[in-house]
């Protein structure tokens, strides 16, 4: 993984001490409630419903077992005991002391970390691949380029202070595990015309309250230029992008509003004024930082399946929560953090530091967060995943239920954050409740429900299988439910089935639209395909024919 | 009462008014908007003084430039704490027009601003009175910066001449 260099380090170690002086001119006095609002959201603070709320980046979602364990002892520290990994694979914490916030980021300096531009309205952490490096088919690591791109982004003094936050995520393999199509730009990492190098870049994707899927700018760009490029993008939309209203500033807006044609022509013009200027990105740099991110001593192992036959317990969690490795003999495996009585994406200090141990004896200690809100140990040797399982299953990480119903992505809800209208940890627990039965969930297959508690769609609702949308009517909580949406390389927005129901009500219109799913799908035929297939309409016509008890 | 400002790097007592401002001194260096430039150019070059202009958030630089011969100062107006445009606006001023003059930053400006507001090429800072004593220290907030920009030799490259394990 990218090391600090002195460089990296001093710039760092210049925001802690930034940002504590700019938090001591706040509580003296000498900065107002929304001056410091605006200083303090380019460093993740941001105010909540109970305290503050900090959200470190975890730079594509890579931490060593070093950086885990201090985020375990911040956790237990600063905070009540837990952290909540998010969407876009950082961490944050719901319960910290503004006044500590300062010593937090003094800590996280100390092991490489940050919470650098994870809020407001600038570049935010770049986003990539959990299987990075280690899925097979993979045409190039995008870690490499995250990471070009992060060092590029940080601190940019012309782009600080955009009409909205900025999100961008990178791809290298033809499975999109990035939802790159909903980010304002998607990076695909592609071969040109004759093979060589080069990107694919999309923008205008995005989900909150106007969700759309992104369009190609440029189906080929030559790699070295890709900062001049992504230069031009922000260009044209800090310029053009609006700012009179918070709910149409992002680029998706602006992208809309010209159309793709207009849009394209504009970045390209301003891209042919800026592209020689640079900064180029040039061979030896590219491999400088792949140097970082060669593949780590494997051993020479023979492809062997563990004995299945032990247990089926372990048998379960093997299909399910391990995904195939490109180096014979190795797995990834997910540390589940959806067990049913566990907010969707928590983990506990004390988890946080089994899974460091676990990292650094089975994955050469390296953790990577999802953005399905789960932990991924990338390096394992398939012979030791029976010794592993025992363990994880021992502290409640081995829920095996990766890629299926009860695999949720979930935003914090009205428990802690204040934008939202209703709640969506207790949904998910409901939803929990109902479904129990792992035969049925398996016997389901690969279906995601994603669940935000407003309209901002933090839990990605729009490209869920499944969605679902907090909405408040009259001071209750209610869910507006939609089916049809995709993250992936085929990313769709979710159709409306209809009228919103009580919070109650949300796991019997589950168990409804899964009974048209088992009654009509096609052998092999997964949740999202049937959808597509069929259309809302029966679905829609079964949860609606008889009322459903609240 | 005379206005101070912070003008690279010092303390000065700024001897350009606004129109406004200008009734009782027909010979101090004047600052307008491109709107009151427009109306009447001519006037305001037969006055005799050195020229200034302020463009507003929303103004395409591009528009300035025939006229850009003019001007021996540009202010960019930043209408709040939100305000992004004029951080580009003096860029393209620097980079594309080749702009030499006094790059100024007016409206709201604050010392959280200045490190990228210097980088992005300004030089002169209309901070409020609380701010100017202590805002020079704001220059060297970052001793380095990953990009490549106007003020100075802060710029690193991304490949950098330390091994990996360092």
């Amino acid at each position: 993984m990218y090391r600090y260099d002195l460089t990296d380090r001093t710039l760092v170690q210049e925001r802690v001490a930034q940002f504590r002086d700019q938090t001591r001119r706040f509580l003296a006095g000498s900065l107002s409630e929304d001056e410091f609002r605006h200083l303090r959201l380019r460093n993740g603070l941001y105010i909540q419903r109970h305290a503050p709320m900090l959200r470190v980046a975890i730079p594509y979602g890579l931490l060593s077992a070093t950086q885990l364990r201090t985020l375990a002892s911040i956790a237990r520290r600063y905070d009540r005991g837990y952290g909540h990994f998010t969407t876009r694979q950082n961490i944050q914490y719901n319960w910290p002391q503004l006044e500590t916030v300062p010593d937090i980021l003094a800590e996280l300096a100390e092991v490489e970390m940050h919470a650098i531009q994870t809020s407001g309205n600038c570049i935010r952490n770049i986003t990539s691949d959990h299987l990075a490096g280690v899925t097979p088919h993979e045409l190039e690591d995008p870690r490499p380029w995250c990471e070009i791109i992060r060092q590029w982004s940080s601190f940019h003094p012309e782009f600080t202070y955009l009409p909205r936050k900025f999100k961008i995520a990178v791809t290298g393999a033809p499975q999109d595990r990035a939802a790159s199509l909903v980010h304002d730009v998607g990076v695909h990492i592609v071969r040109g015309p004759n093979g060589e190098p080069g990107f694919e870049i999309l923008a205008g994707g995005g989900l909150g309250r106007t969700p759309i899927i992104g369009q190609v700018v440029r189906e080929f760009l030559p790699r070295e230029h890709l900062l001049t490029y992504l230069t031009a993008i922000l260009r044209i939309y800090n310029l053009e992008g609006r700012r009179d209203n918070l709910t149409k500033a992002r680029i998706k807006i602006l992208v809309r509003s010209l159309g793709i044609e207009e849009f394209r022509r504009r970045v390209e013009a301003e891209w042919e004024l800026l592209r020689d200027l640079g900064p180029r990105v040039d061979d030896a740099q590219i491999a400088r930082m792949r140097g970082f991110f060669n593949p780590p001593a494997y051993l020479k192992l023979p492809n062997c399946e563990p004995d299945l036959g032990k247990e089926t317990a372990f048998r379960a969690w093997y299909r399910y929560n391990t995904a195939a490795h490109k180096v014979p003999g190795y797995r990834a495996v997910f540390v589940s953090l959806k067990k049913p009585d566990m907010p969707p994406g928590d983990a506990t200090d004390s988890q946080m530091e089994l899974i460091a141990d676990l990292a650094d004896r089975h994955s050469f200690g390296e953790v990577r967060v999802t953005h399905t809100q789960n932990l991924l140990l990338a390096d394992v040797e398939q012979r030791k995943t029976y010794e592993l399982w025992q363990t994880l299953a021992s502290a409640g990480l081995a829920t095996p239920n990766i890629g299926t119903l009860t695999d949720m992505i979930c935003c914090p809800g009205l428990d802690f954050c204040s934008l939202a209208n209703a709640g969506s940890i207790d949904v998910a627990k409901l939803i929990n409740e109902r479904f129990d039965d792992y035969d049925y969930i398996y016997d389901l297959g690969e279906i995601d429900v994603k669940m935000s508690g407003c309209m901002n769609a933090c839990g990605h609702h729009h490209v869920g299988n499944i969605g679902i949308l907090g909405v408040d009517k009259g001071g209750e909580e209610w869910y507006q439910i939609t089916i049809g949406g995709a993250a992936g390389a085929d990313a769709s927005l979710g159709s409306v089935i209809g009228p919103s129901v009580a919070k109650t009500q949300v796991p019997e219109t589950i168990a409804r639209l899964l009974d048209v799913y088992v009654e009509q799908r096609q052998p092999e035929e997964r949740f999202l395909d049937t959808v597509r297939r069929l259309g809302v309409k029966p679905f829609k016509e079964r949860v609606y024919a008889a009322p459903i008890a609240a | 009462m005379p206005r101070r400002l912070l003008r690279d790097r010092q303390i000065v007592i700024d001897e350009w008014l606004y129109v406004a401002e200008a009734a009782a001194d027909a010979s101090a260096p004047l600052i307008m908007t491109f709107d009151q430039w427009q109306l009447e150019p001519d006037t305001w070059t037969g006055r005799g003084s050195p020229l200034g202009v302020v463009l507003s958030p929303a103004h395409h630089v591009e528009r300035l430039a025939p006229d850009l011969k003019y001007f021996s100062l540009i202010a960019a107006e930043f209408s709040g704490p939100g305000e992004g445009r004029g951080y580009t606006q003096a860029l393209l001023l620097r980079e594309r027009w080749n702009f030499k003059g006094e790059l100024r930053a007016t409206g709201y400006v604050r010392r959280d601003q200045l490190f990228f507001m210097a980088r992005c090429g300004f030089n002169s800072f209309e901070l409020p009175e609380p701010d100017l004593e202590s805002a020079y220290t704001a220059f060297s907030t970052f001793s380095a910066a990953y990009q490549p920009s106007n003020d100075s030799g802060l710029a690193v490259k991304l490949r950098r001449d330390i091994p990996a394990s360092a």
